[in-house]
């Protein structure tokens, strides 16, 4: 079995080594096609990679008229051919992860052909090697989804459209596809605090949620561990 | 008319400072690289693996990854673009001075002048005002033969006790709390045992963003089903997928640790066995720990009394466990205490010493092991002897080829330093490796401290802010340009590799030093033609000492993908996991210490009502000297911010984006406002790498704890109110963020 790409968002933590990997890659240098988002600087520090994630029915390949973006036998969407592009920008719409940029310079479509120069002589791509925390892995499936406790996932569903993808996706055990307009509420949901990221985290205390701890805040006393002490000493 | 502006004035967006956007000299590709050199990281304490490529010409141009031991290939940020610093268009090339005193501007001159300058005035210096008037103030992101030279020119060619480093500012508490514990300064284990701990206690430690590489231990452990408790003010990403966060109120640190011991003492979650035969001093831990009822704790801590008691459910039942500690706890002035409350934890849970059981404290600085243990630290000889010690001051004499009498008089810590520097006590000093116009506290009193003496000489690869207020500033070289070890974070001595040679007039670090001595009148004692002939040198000096690196030789090192310490014979292995049969003091025992909470040195009050604490972003590295430079990480970082909640937020009246007063009784900070609900709503956060009006110093305060001397960063008090507008007009002015990169289809061009 071809080796297979993961991701684990829950362990990304925004540092953007794979962004400054990607950059150093012979074939684009200087130009990340990884990106990272934050997604709610307000609500956590939670940050999240996106990267091709390699469609085995890919719509950017399905919407283009020039017929200019190819798969490979491995099932990896390469970028548009250089002869065949008619930067028609198709590609941009189509996608539901927004992976595709289009290059005004070169008038071209680029995206992430997962490092094809690395993979094809038995490296893993740059991003996948460089990220310090295992949130971007690549190897033999088996291998992979024995070590990691969650679900590896390649299902999704984009209102009526569904997508299998040759990138996995962690998420927590029961997952079996993702429903992606669901999980835009995530605010919503009960219990959502800083620290419970977006899959699992820490579990709230019966009665002392994040609002309870702080209620009160500035009144506090903490300066009076001395008064604590002797009252102690009272008893 | 133009005004000169300099770094120390002015914030990020100064000409001086526009980083680069692609290495030097364009992109490269990999078909031009005629070799690529293995090396390490120059960055944090993980020293992790890389191969930097070289091109014909000698140019390093860019990286590949190296599958080392401890990162597997794999690299944070600053990692990857490290080598963007080695040809980088703002590399200082020849050296400068001020020939017309302090108001004179810095000027091209030759090594020679610039030596024999240095030399004459140390030696003018010294004989009117005594031998300890000058000081050397060193670093520990330098290999440790550097590290360990420093310490002999300091004591040998200028012959002053005021020899210090600015680990000062990073390991002292954590190495003054082992030594006290265990009786020798270094994490008791690989980072291999991480990965099969069952609990993971990490205490004042971002682990994400200062040690990235740390984390896929901690992940591997926790696929297993390990649980992770972190101990910090704020949700680091390190902090937001834990089992359990303890959010604590800064500065109550010793309080938590002794609560956690309590729960342990009443669930009876203790290693009777090992503390009978292996510790001393347990009764007056655990009389003294009866105080600290989670209950009461919770109260100072202000966290939920049923998460201190989580955390010892978890901690006290684990089988196998690894407790690891940074600046958060260390950075106070009760910062060894702070250590050696979590390290009773560790002694009263028995788990240490074995696989899967240990102790760390992550270490800061690349190089923050090696470069504490040989020397350059005021009270200390090579080998972590002590400088009071006959013996070892014997020892080393004769290893130095000196008399034991001429050892000049203990000096003072860096952090002691200031003073004499405003009195006039201290009047001459040679900064090598450390930019103390960003990392000290009060900035101000910093300023004219260093202003205040004669003469000021900086040995940098770059101008810092400090370089500035030199009145000798020398080229030296960045770590691609010079051989040597370093020891990371978990003990392990590695190798740096030659890549390139230092650009222009600039020269290895080593010989600039050994040239001084010679014109100090010691050039025999420095004759060295080579790295490895200080290391052989070293390698004797600590031989015997508890930091034994005799047997460790370079071709060891390559052999055996790094050695650990001790490694006291040729034939050794070395050691990499510590007290497996006994600790480091006499009757082999570890030692329990009792500590109390003390409050910090300055608490919040009705004037200044708020806890200010400052840390790291993944981004930059220390004082941002080095990646401050580099267009991948400016982009990401490019300006301190003050973080804070919500509910702070709108009491203040401010907004995300707003700018942000802060005031502490040491002088003032204008910041933009980052709203998150991921800090306490008592306490705000920012980031320390800039210097000038953009230091996070500017605000902390000038208290040291007792025992190891390390400022207080971590906890202050300030006031914050909504900027005047015409400060926000000025600080708007001076935020000027360097052009960003044009669009990414430039290089396509």
């Amino acid at each position: 079995m071809a080796k297979k790409f993961f991701m684990d968002p829950q362990r990304c933590i925004g540092c953007r080594a794979c962004m400054a990997a990607c950059q150093e890659c012979d074939t684009h240098r200087g130009v990340s096609m990884i990106y990272i988002d934050t997604l709610d600087t307000e609500w956590s520090p939670q940050t999240s990679p996106t990267v091709c994630m390699h469609c085995v029915n890919p719509p950017c390949a399905n919407v283009c008229p020039a017929d200019a973006i190819k798969q490979d036998e491995n099932g990896i969407v390469l970028q548009a051919s250089v002869d065949r592009c008619i930067y028609c920008r198709n590609c941009l719409i189509a996608c539901p992860f927004g992976v595709p940029k289009y290059q005004a310079k070169q008038a071209l479509m680029i995206k992430c052909d997962q490092c094809y120069d690395r993979t094809s002589v038995g490296k893993k791509p740059w991003c996948a090697t460089a990220c310090p925390t295992k949130a971007l892995d690549y190897g033999e499936y088996d291998e992979i989804i024995q070590q990691h406790p969650g679900s590896a996932v390649n299902q999704w569903q984009f209102g009526d459209q569904a997508l299998e993808t040759n990138v996995y996706v962690f998420a927590p055990k029961e997952t079996r596809k993702f429903q992606v307009l669901q999980l835009f509420d995530y605010r919503e949901q009960a219990g959502y605090a800083p620290n419970a990221g977006l899959a699992g985290g820490q579990q709230e205390i019966k009665g002392e949620s994040d609002a309870d701890v702080w209620a009160g805040w500035e009144n506090r006393d903490w300066t009076g561990w001395s008064a604590l002490q002797q009252e102690q000493e009272g008893k | 008319m133009a005004t000169e502006r300099k770094l120390t004035d002015i914030g990020s967006g100064d000409a001086a400072m526009q980083p680069i956007y692609s290495p030097a000299g364009g992109w490269s590709t990999t078909e031009d690289a005629v070799k690529l050199v293995p090396t390490h990281c120059p960055f944090c304490g993980m020293q992790c693996g890389m191969n930097l490529k070289v091109d014909g010409e000698g140019h390093v141009f860019g990286v590949e990854p190296r599958d080392f031991p401890v990162n597997k290939g794999r690299m944070c940020p600053k990692g990857v673009v490290a080598y963007q610093q080695i040809n980088h268009p703002q590399r200082l090339t020849y050296p400068m001075m001020r020939r017309g005193g302090k108001d004179s501007p810095l000027e091209r001159c030759t090594w020679d002048e610039a030596l024999d300058f240095i030399a004459r005035r140390f030696r003018e210096i010294q004989a009117q005002h005594g031998p300890n008037a000058v000081s050397i103030y060193s670093g520990s992101s330098m290999t440790t033969e550097k590290s360990y030279l420093m310490g002999k020119f300091a004591r040998v060619a200028v012959g002053t006790g005021n020899i210090d480093y600015n680990g000062r500012l990073c390991m002292v508490s954590a190495a003054a709390g082992n030594n006290k514990a265990f009786g020798v300064d270094r994490a008791a284990n690989p980072w291999s045992d991480i990965a099969l701990a069952d609990a993971i206690l990490l205490a004042g430690s971002n682990t994400a963003e200062c040690h990235p590489l740390t984390m896929p231990y901690l992940w591997e452990a926790r696929d297993r089903g390990a649980k992770l408790i972190v101990i910090d003010p704020r949700v680091t990403p390190s902090a937001r997928t834990a089992d359990l966060h303890l959010q604590i109120r800064p500065g109550t640190d010793a309080a938590l640790a002794n609560a956690i011991l309590y729960e342990m003492i009443r669930h009876d979650w203790l290693d009777h066995e090992f503390i009978n035969s292996r510790t001393v001093g347990w009764d007056e831990v655990a009389a003294t720990v009866a105080n600290y009822s989670p209950a009461k704790v919770a109260i100072l801590c202000g966290i939920p009394a049923a998460r201190i008691e989580q955390a010892a459910e978890i901690w006290g039942q684990a089988k196998t466990s690894f407790l690891g500690h940074a600046r958060g706890i260390e950075h106070q002035t009760h910062g060894s205490n702070n250590v050696m409350a979590y390290i009773n934890l560790v002694l009263a849970s028995g788990r240490i010493g074995r696989p899967g059981c240990g102790y760390g404290t992550l270490t800061g600085q690349g190089n923050g092991q090696g470069g504490r243990e040989h020397g350059q630290k005021v009270d200390q000889l090579p080998g972590q002897r002590k400088l009071d010690d006959p013996a070892a001051r014997q020892y080393i004499a004769e290893v130095w080829g000196i008399n034991e009498a001429d050892f000049p008089k203990p000096g003072y810590a860096i952090t002691d330093q200031i003073e004499p520097m405003l009195t006039g006590e201290i009047r001459a000093m040679l900064n090598i490796c450390s930019n103390p116009m960003v990392s000290l506290p009060d900035q101000d009193a910093i300023r004219r401290a260093l202003t205040n003496l004669e003469l000021y000489v900086v040995i940098d690869f770059f101008m810092s802010e400090s370089a500035e207020l030199a009145d000798v500033v020398l080229p030296g070289s960045v770590w691609a340009e010079d051989e040597g070890t370093t020891t990371n974070v978990e003990g392990r001595v590695i190798r740096i590799n030659k890549a390139t040679n230092p650009p222009g007039e600039a020269r290895v670090d080593w010989e600039i030093i050994c040239d001084l001595a010679a014109r100090l009148g010691k050039g025999d004692k420095f004759n060295y033609h080579s790295a490895g002939e200080i290391w052989d040198e070293l390698r004797v000096a600590s031989k015997g000492g508890k930091a034994d690196y005799y047997g460790i030789t370079y071709e060891k090192i390559d052999a055996q993908d790094g050695v650990f310490w001790p490694c006291p014979t040729m034939e050794s292995k070395g050691t990499p996991r510590l007290f497996e049969q006994r600790f480091y003091f006499p009757d082999g025992k570890a030692r329990f210490n009792t500590i109390e909470y003390q409050p910090p040195a300055e608490m919040p009050d009705a004037e200044y009502p708020f806890f200010y604490t400052t840390g790291r972003v993944i981004f930059h590295y220390l004082s941002g000297n080095q990646t401050r430079r580099i267009g991948s990480l400016v982009e990401n970082a490019p300006e301190p911010y003050v973080e804070m909640h919500p509910l702070l937020a709108q009491k203040l009246g401010l907004e995300r984006g707003d700018i942000a007063r802060l005031r502490s009784r040491r002088g003032e900070l204008y910041l933009p406002v980052k709203v998150t609900r991921s800090i306490r709503p008592d306490t705000v956060f920012v980031p320390y790498h800039w210097g000038g009006k953009q230091a996070a110093n500017i605000l902390t305060i000038r208290a040291y704890d007792p025992i190891s001397r390390i400022p207080e960063y971590k906890v202050c008090a300030v006031a914050i109110e909504r900027a005047p507008d015409d400060a926000i007009i000025t600080m708007n002015a001076m935020r000027e963020i360097p052009v960003a990169k044009a669009s990414p289809g430039e290089q396509f061009a």
